[in-house]
Parts: C-alpha cells; structure tokens; sequence
C-alpha cells in the first residue's frame, strides 16, 4: 500500500438541527494521519448525522469542516476525491456482480490496475463470490465487498458507519486488520461503531456524542 | 494515482446504466407496452374509420408516449437512491451535473429510443401515411429527449416522497404542454402533407433548452433528496 499524503481533519463548533430538534450542540473534532477516531453514543446521539455533516452530504446549521486546513465547502468535489465514506446501506447495485459493483464504483474515481479488484475481493474473503450478482450475497458478504470498495478507493480518510454491521467474528477481524493497514500507510478514519474497534497496534481516541 | 477524467466517468456510469436496464429488462420493457396501449385506446374508443383516426393521430401519438415516458422516468433514480449508490455517486468527486447527463442519456437510450421506433407502427395503425413516418420520429425523437430531461427534473424531486408518482406527474405534465403542442402539430402537418419544420425546429430549441437546464437541476434536487 502506498503511504498517504493526509492533510489533517478538523471540525469545530459543528450544530445540527432536525426539526426543532438539536441533533449536534457544538461538536469539534481534529482527526491526523494515522489516528483514528471513535464515535460513540447511544442510539440518536448524531453519529450518522455528524459523519454525514462531515462528508458534506448534510450542512450544519453553524461550524465548520476544514481538510489541510482548508474549508471542505469551498472545494466540495476535490475534497470528496479524498473521503471514503461506508454508511448504513451498504452503496452496491444488486443486479451488479461483487466484481462489477467494484470495478464501477473505483473507476469512477481512479484508474484500476489490473488485477487490483480481485486481490481486494481475496482479501475481504470473497474470491469465490465475485462472480454472484451481490443481490444473492448475505448481509455480512454484502458488508465485505462495500469494505473492499472502501479500500480499493485508496484515499486518505474513511469514515466508516457501524462497519461490523452483520459481520461474523472473522469478518470483524478483517475489517479491523484493514483499518490497522491503512492507518500504518499514513490514512486516517473516522468510525462510528456501538463496540470496541480493536484495531491491531492502535488505540483509536474516543469521542462520545451524548 | 490517476483520477478518471470527467469523459471516462460519465462513459462508466452511461454503461453501467445500460447494463442495470440488461439485467432487468422486463421493467425497461414496461412503459414502452404501455405506449402501444394507450395508444391502441383511441381507435377501441372512437371507432375504426381511418379519416377521423388521421385527425387525431399526432395527438394520441404524443399523449400515450407523455404518459409513457412519465412511467419510465420515474424508476431513474429510485433504485440508485434506495441502495445507497446514489449516495456513492454524490461522493465521488465526480461533477455530479455531468453523471446526470450520463444517466438521463442512458435513460433516454432504453427508453425513448425504443419508442420512437415503434412509433411508425403506431402511426400506421393510427391511419397516418408512410410518408409522415420520418416527422413522427423524429418529432417524438425530440420529444422523448425533452420529456426525459423533464421528467429528470421532476424524478430528482420526487425522490424521497412516498407516494411520489401522482406529484411527478403533476410537476412534469404542465412543463411538457408547449412541447406537446408543436409536437403533435408537427404529426399533423405531415399527416396532411404539409412542411413540419417550423414546429420540428421550435421542438429542437426546446431540447436543447431542457438539456442545458436541467442538468445543475437535477443535480441539485439530488443533492436535496439525499439529506
């Protein structure tokens, strides 16, 4: 894996309303190269709201992200260029095989080498699935395959919502030693997740969201 | 690492849209039956004499391929917003007004395309001259594209809605008058063996106004529909 240029995340003062509700009071975060954060909190305390903020996908009613010290707002597509982001549906065409679904969503954003795809698919445990519509897979085969896009996207921050959904205890491990991988060649990421990561040879900080 | 140009993304995503209308075709096929009944209506309704049916051809030609491209637009974002890779699509870092071209073309190639080739058949059931057949396609060729762009506009909006059908049709159908309009006067004019230009060009201005347009308005009625 080739070592990433991260520039450093830092959010601050971020409010979020939904309704006349308050979903996010003064939420800040800074998140470096090789670190990775924790959000915690109960059910409805934000997580997926404040990941989606970040992302760009929501606006903040106050607060700001920046990226290497840069407003994410004032270049939305660049920044976006470098952000992974896995969220609760897992972003894969049903119709589409495990292969196909990685082939397209990668290409969208790099040029694939070869062969790149199946040694994704190999990792995440899915060689033998590539070729299955993901439509048929199982909940947790589905989980992997939208890891391995995560991966194969090869950019600088994941942010990644409840990305053990659905998986077995093995899968869990994956996932975890993927996340270790990318956090030695320099990434940074941002998880949302009820359990503990358990990332080999990193301790994520924790940020609880009340 | 290389970043896939804007070209070669719009490309990907126009083929992995055609390839989704391969896989399930049965959908794709849908609207365009539909055409061909609704259109079969009209002579069912008002009796077969071949005169009266001539007079109405444009018109019915147009009202069934309205109608019918307002059910197959209605599907082009829907699967993508309800499995999450609309949501990938806007993280792309891909311009998203350029992907929407992409899909809207892909769109209009499974759709509308099939359409307008059917549409002589039609025609010719409808007591239309074979001569009139070059103005009936590309009058709906036109129309289709208008109609897709359109329909682009008012599926975008729509999308988070759950009965979100019956308000497409009453943001989309206003729109589409002017167009049904010169369209259906295009037909007519052909049918009688007059020149259908002046409508066929004032129809080509409105494609390319829906084309231009729509496109930064879908995008943000997406960007809207996926808060």
């Amino acid at each position: 894996m080739q070592p990433y240029n991260c520039s450093g995340l830092s959010a601050s003062g971020i409010e979020f309303w939904r309704g006349d509700r308050r979903v996010l009071a003064d939420v800040s975060l800074e998140v470096g190269a090789s670190e990775c954060l924790h959000l915690l909190g109960p059910n409805g305390s934000g997580k997926t709201t404040l990941l989606r903020v970040i992302t760009g996908l929501l606006s903040p009613e106050q607060g700001q992200v920046a990226w290497g010290g840069r407003n994410t707002r004032s270049d939305c597509d660049g920044w976006r260029a470098d952000i992974s982001y896995l969220g609760h549906s897992d972003g894969l065409k049903p119709e589409l095989t495990a292969r196909e679904n990685l082939v397209f969503e990668t290409s969208l954003r790099r040029r694939l080498q070869d062969g790149e795809v199946d040694a994704a698919l190999e990792q995440v445990g899915l060689a033998a699935a590539r070729d299955l519509p993901s439509g048929i897979l199982s909940a947790g085969q589905r989980r992997r395959l939208a890891m391995a896009r995560v991966m194969l996207a090869a950019v600088p921050l994941w942010m990644l919502d409840e990305p053990y959904t659905n998986l077995d205890a093995g899968g869990s491990t994956l996932v975890a030693g993927v996340i270790g991988r990318h956090l030695d060649a320099g990434g940074a990421a941002i998880i949302a997740a009820h359990q503990a990561l358990a990332i080999p040879g990193h301790t994520p900080r924790r940020l609880e969201l009340a | 690492m290389e970043r896939t140009g804007i070209f070669r993304a719009a490309c990907l995503a126009y083929r992995r849209d055609l390839l989704l209308a391969f896989r399930h075709w049965g959908q794709v096929v849908q609207p365009l039956v539909f055409f061909v009944i609704v259109a079969t209506l009209f002579p069912l309704a008002l009796g077969p004499q071949l005169a009266e049916l001539r007079e109405i051809a444009g018109g019915t030609l147009w009202v069934a391929a309205l109608l019918a491209s307002l059910l197959g637009v209605e599907l082009l974002f829907r699967a993508d917003h309800a499995d999450g890779t609309l949501e990938q699509i806007l993280l792309s870092g891909q311009p998203l007004a350029i992907l929407v071209v992409a899909k809207g073309f892909a769109h209009w190639t499974v759709c509308g395309l099939p359409l307008v080739l059917l549409a002589p058949l039609v025609a010719t059931s409808l007591g239309a001259p074979t001569a009139a057949n070059c103005t009936v396609m590309l009058s709906l060729a036109l129309g289709t594209g208008i109609l897709s762009a359109l329909g682009a506009i008012g599926s975008a909006l729509t999308l988070g809605l759950r009965r979100g059908s019956l308000l497409l049709g009453l943001l989309v159908l206003p729109l589409a008058m002017p167009s049904l309009i010169f369209g259906a006067r295009a037909i007519d004019l052909a049918i009688h063996g007059d020149s259908a230009r002046g409508p066929l060009l004032l129809l080509s201005a409105m494609l390319v106004l829906s084309v231009t347009l729509a496109p930064p308005a879908v995008a943000a009625a997406l960007r809207i529909s996926a808060e």
